[in-house]
């Protein structure tokens, strides 16, 4: 159902699911980290500049390292860099496992080929040919970036009386089912009436106007509700 | 079995796993309290293995999207706690510098001799150009960046190589801000099929080739030299190294050999990026004496030029000598 969702295969021989995150919630975090950086410098430049010369020495050498160690540090160190964590993100290896120093410097130092010719033109064009979202930095150190997993929130399935299918659903199929019933207290009568009509297979039969109702009755009886 | 018998014959397992995972995990372990753990961390291996068994029933099973939405987000948490401590060796920097770097640029020597000619090619051909016709300065520099470099070289400056309102230390940070920057574009422009890199050392080296060209006219020359002789040797030669190892990328993808581009890319970044590791070290070096050391005119110019020759050998005889010994 979900094109981002990338499976790694483990040596336990099950599959995990990451999210992986596109260019827009990426360019956000950059946005972030970008201002977390200006404010450091910023404040650093305020209080060095008392120093004259030898504050000129410090805003540099901050400058340096800010630019080229802050992701890098963070990413090796946490998982992500403070503008990522606000979004949800984190740096994995291609496999799964958390990023190393050596990955984390190589997708940071790519940043200035990513980078090219300007506002990283070079690193979307990269991201947008391949399936797992990489830019030329992420190639090179073969790392991803997904979506951390969230603190799972149930799904608010209103309570009916649970209803078997008739037929086995495969666990797409499930989801949409469970989906639907969990948005259908936000939506009009009419249109989770219409919605609840496209399964034909499901809610052929049912008395006008009780469609829905069918469905949400699947949705507890997959839920395990008795 | 059904869904909720299996729940109830399970659950307690992945609760207690979720609840070591919990105890371990910095980041939820310093909001919540943290909870009684009842797992040993020995025991958690096998936790994890039966947890991992559990989700793959669960979906052969087809049981709610639900539980398995639960127990992969159990089996990913779990996947990064166990082989989050994996990891290469460490190298120790010293074993990095006494034999790993010179291997490194060794193993690498015919990328290294391109960048070498890429660079100290068109250096080499714009001094003699530039000495002999020094007018074509403009080509390379505008008029404000040469009276810039004229008061820097001027004969009579107290310390070579800066302006009279320059500190040390600040030029010293100047320098690895500027020049590590330039070392890493060279580098990082090399996934583009080398094209960057090929650009950059080039670049390089003609606008550095054109200056030095142009300064060695005139009265120009005893200052100008006495200046760059000392850092030359560190500086150039890490531009050289950073354009190599930006080649290595790029020249994996053009010649993959028997690999995917991909992999063959992932391949030749590790020990590229390895390579940028000691080339910027030796950016920090060249910036710390062309702040230091190369700005005194204490000195009589034949003491600098010999300091920038010892330099050269030097690092020529450490990229061709040093950790052979105990090559595998």
């Amino acid at each position: 159902m979900l094109d981002t969702a990338r499976r790694i295969a483990t040596p336990e021989g099950i599959e995990l699911t990451l999210r992986l995150a596109g260019p827009v919630p990426r360019a956000l975090a950059w946005g972030i980290d970008l201002l977390i950086r200006g404010v450091i410098l910023g404040f650093i430049a305020y209080t060095a500049a008392a120093l004259k010369q030898s504050g000129m020495a410090i805003i540099l050498l901050s400058a340096f390292l800010i630019e080229w160690l802050y992701p890098a540090w963070f990413e090796a160190t946490r998982g992500a860099t403070p503008g990522k964590r606000a979004i949800g993100l984190i740096v994995l290896n291609d496999d799964g496992t958390p990023v190393r120093w050596p990955a984390a410097m190589t997708r940071n130092l790519l940043r200035a080929a990513d980078f090219l010719p300007t506002m990283y033109l070079a690193g979307f064009v990269a991201m947008v040919m391949n399936r797992d979202f990489k830019r030329l930095g992420d190639l090179a150190a073969n790392t991803l970036v997904v979506y951390r997993e969230q603190k799972l929130v149930p799904l608010a399935i209103p309570k009916a009386e649970p209803r078997a299918p008739g037929f086995a659903l495969s666990i797409t199929e499930q989801r949409a089912i469970l989906d639907f019933a969990a948005r259908s207290p936000g939506l009009t009568p009419e249109r989770a009436e219409e919605l609840a009509e496209i399964p034909q297979t499901l809610t052929k039969g049912t008395a006008p106007g009780k469609a829905a109702a069918r469905l949400i009755g699947i949705a507890n009886y997959l839920m395990g509700r008795t | 079995m059904k869904q909720a018998a299996f729940e109830q014959h399970y659950a307690a397992d992945w609760h207690s796993f979720e609840q070591w995972l919990d105890s371990n995990d910095k980041q939820v372990g310093k909001k919540k309290s943290v909870p009684t753990v009842t797992l040993a961390d020995r025991e958690i291996p096998r936790a994890y293995r039966h947890v991992c068994q559990l989700l793959a029933i669960a979906r052969e099973r087809q049981y709610s999207p639900d539980l398995i939405d639960r127990l992969n987000r159990l089996a990913l948490r779990g996947h990064h706690l166990l082989y989050g401590a994996r990891g290469g060796r460490a190298v120790p920097l010293l074993e990095f510098l006494s034999a790993g770097f010179p291997r490194l640029v060794r193993a690498e020597r015919r990328l290294v001799a391109a960048a070498v000619v890429l660079f100290a090619g068109p250096l080499l051909v714009l001094i003699a150009v530039l000495s002999a016709t020094p007018d074509f300065i403009h080509y390379f520099v505008d008029p404000a960046g040469l009276a810039r470099f004229q008061e820097m070289y001027d004969p009579g400056n107290p310390r070579l190589g800066m302006r009279q309102a320059d500190d040390n230390l600040m030029m010293f940070a100047f320098y690895i801000w500027n020049n590590v920057k330039i070392g890493f574009q060279t580098f990082a422009t090399g996934v583009l099929l080398g094209i960057g890199s090929v650009y950059f050392l080039i670049f390089n080296g003609a606008q550095i080739g054109a200056v030095a060209g142009y300064f060695s006219g005139a009265n120009f020359t005893e200052p100008f030299w006495s200046f760059v002789s000392g850092h030359s040797a560190m500086e150039l030669t890490a531009i050289m190294l950073s354009g190599a190892a930006g080649l290595k990328m790029g020249t994996s993808l053009i010649a993959p050999g028997r690999r995917s581009r991909k992999a063959a890319l992932m391949e030749a970044a590790r020990p590229a990026v390895r390579m940028m590791y000691g080339a910027a070290l030796m950016f920090v070096i060249a910036a710390f004496i062309e702040g230091f050391w190369s700005p005194l005119t204490l000195f009589p110019a034949a003491t600098k030029y010999t300091v920038g020759i010892i330099m050269w050998i030097l690092v020529i005889g450490y990229f061709l000598f040093a950790g052979r010994r105990n090559a595998a």
